[in-house]
């Protein structure tokens, strides 16, 4: 796995709360992480922060799963 | 046994069917009146943040530490996940209710019954510490960073949001904001609403917790806290002695469940007391000083005993506000003018010598002593009360608590704006 991959998990897992072993690139924050929609905005956010990027609204809103986020961030890293 | 009274006839009863609490004496009901009782105090070395910069540097923190010793474990009422999502005070507040309900065995199953049961838990303050925080993330120019849980963290109606949809619910979701009368007012105001029929059963209470650098600050800016006594804690809160230099701040909450009587019988439930009276004024006065003579205090006991259709020789124990502050010997006066010859066979005691001052929650955490005082016929002592800087007939229970019979107890809060409140309860 990747170093932000790892990052990514880690992050998701602190903010909510839930079992490393869910947080599979597949797992969708709202439908299988029990998040909601402050939680998805709340965990934006601390991508931004942990990895220095913007993610704009647009882009956030369609940032559903862990794998979308990872591959996000991947993308502006290596842009 | 009183008779029902004239003032109540014809109106819904209210009973207390639960209650919880937390704060400086620790966490629990029976706990923590088991040590106001045995006169321990909860006052400490500020611990929250490190207070060298400031005057007061002594207040009443719940102590941390396994539930099972009475001590608060603040992941097993609320998940860490959900713990970032809240100010301290609204902790505070869910840790109270959440003992209350379970006491109460009230759990609603029926959309009917949800529907008529409503919250009303208030905070004098709300959440300073986090407003505190969010300022300094704008103030660096971090708005953007700004967490999405900042306002509803702050909220001060949002304890009574969480109360409610933790249990669902679904009746009247109120909110009571009049500084350090909050917690009567709440419970007054959430009687009524059963009274007049809004709801059969009210959660109702305080929470508060600003025991932080911002608190003090204020509190201490306004000349408010004791600051002479940094070195002896637990003799800081010293309500009515002539040393007396100030409150010293508490956190916690106090919440009661309140039900409708008919409806509280009808189920079994326990009951604790009935609410009878419940009065309010206002001083237009000062913003935070009494004016000579505490009519405003007078009035305000006054309604409460009319409306409770009782009279001042029926009334064993009174809980003061009492806040070791100078005002404490004018609520003695408007106490003494009130009850003439029968304050002679009075117990009056300021249960903030104990815990500290809790602000919007002492008037809640206070009813609930005066529902124990009642049950075990026992008035909590005032500590520190060694010269009293005024004499009174009006015993008020100095050191040591006192055996007594209490089948009607008042309870006191008066509130910077000059508002005050008074509530009387009554052995069911």
């Amino acid at each position: 796995m990747s170093e932000i991959a790892d990052k990514v998990k880690k992050i998701v897992v602190e903010h909510l709360g839930v079992e490393e072993s869910k947080v599979t690139p597949e797992a969708s924050f709202i439908d299988d992480l029990g998040a909601d929609s402050l939680d998805t905005v709340e965990l934006v956010m601390a991508f931004e922060e942990a990895f220095n990027v913007e993610i704009p609204e647009d882009a956030a809103e369609k940032i559903a799963t862990v794998k979308d986020a990872i591959d996000y961030i991947e993308k502006q890293k290596a842009a | 046994m009183l008779q029902s009274a004239g003032a109540n006839s014809g109106r819904r009863r209210v009973v207390v069917t639960g209650m919880g609490m937390v704060g400086p004496l620790g966490l629990g009901v029976e706990n923590v009146w088991s040590r106001l009782i045995a006169g321990e105090s909860g006052i400490e070395r500020i611990t929250h943040f490190d207070p060298s910069d400031l005057p007061a540097q002594v207040a009443g923190q719940v102590p941390e530490g396994p539930t099972s010793e009475g001590k608060l474990t603040l992941s097993d009422w609320i998940s860490v996940k959900d713990q970032r999502k809240m100010d301290r005070f609204i902790h505070m507040g869910l840790v109270a209710a959440t003992e209350a309900v379970e006491d109460s065995g009230w759990k609603p199953q029926t959309e009917e019954d949800k529907c008529a049961t409503g919250v009303m838990i208030g905070s004098g303050i709300g959440g300073l510490q986090t407003i505190y925080d969010a300022s300094i993330t704008v103030h660096e120019g971090r708005a953007k960073r700004l967490s999405p849980f900042f306002i509803p963290s702050a909220l001060i109606n949002l304890v009574s949001g969480h109360v409610s949809i933790k249990y669902g619910f679904q009746g009247p979701n109120h909110s009571v904001v009049t500084a350090c009368a909050t917690g009567v007012h709440a419970i007054g105001d959430a009687a009524r609403l059963i009274m007049f029929g809004d709801a059969d059963v009210m959660v109702a209470g305080g929470a508060e917790a600003t025991v932080c650098p911002l608190g003090i600050a204020g509190f201490c800016s306004a000349r408010a806290l004791s600051t002479g006594f940094n070195e002896t804690p637990q003799k800081a809160s010293r309500p009515w002695d002539k040393d007396r230099d100030g409150f010293v701040m508490g956190e916690g909450s106090g919440v009661v469940v309140l039900e409708e009587y008919e409806h509280a019988k009808a189920r079994g439930a326990k009951i604790y007391a009935e609410i009878v009276g419940y009065g309010m004024s206002g001083d237009a006065y000062h913003i935070t000083a009494p004016a000579e003579g505490h009519y405003g205090a007078y009035r305000a006991m006054r309604s409460a005993l009319k409306s409770a259709g009782v009279t001042p020789a029926d009334v064993g124990y009174v809980n003061a506000h009492g806040t070791s502050t100078m005002a404490d010997d004018l609520e003695l006066e408007a106490v003494e003018r009130l009850f003439g010859d029968d304050a002679r066979t009075l117990a009056m005691s300021s249960t903030k010598s104990s815990t500290g001052h809790l602000l919007g929650a002492a008037g809640a955490i206070e009813a609930i002593f005066c529902i124990l005082a009642m049950r075990d016929n026992v008035a909590p002592p005032t500590l520190n009360l060694d010269n009293p800087s005024r004499e009174s007939v009006i015993d008020r229970v100095a050191h040591t608590a006192q055996q007594r019979q209490i089948n009607v107890a008042l309870s006191n809060s008066f509130g910077f704006g000059g508002t005050n409140a008074s509530l009387v309860v009554r052995r069911v």
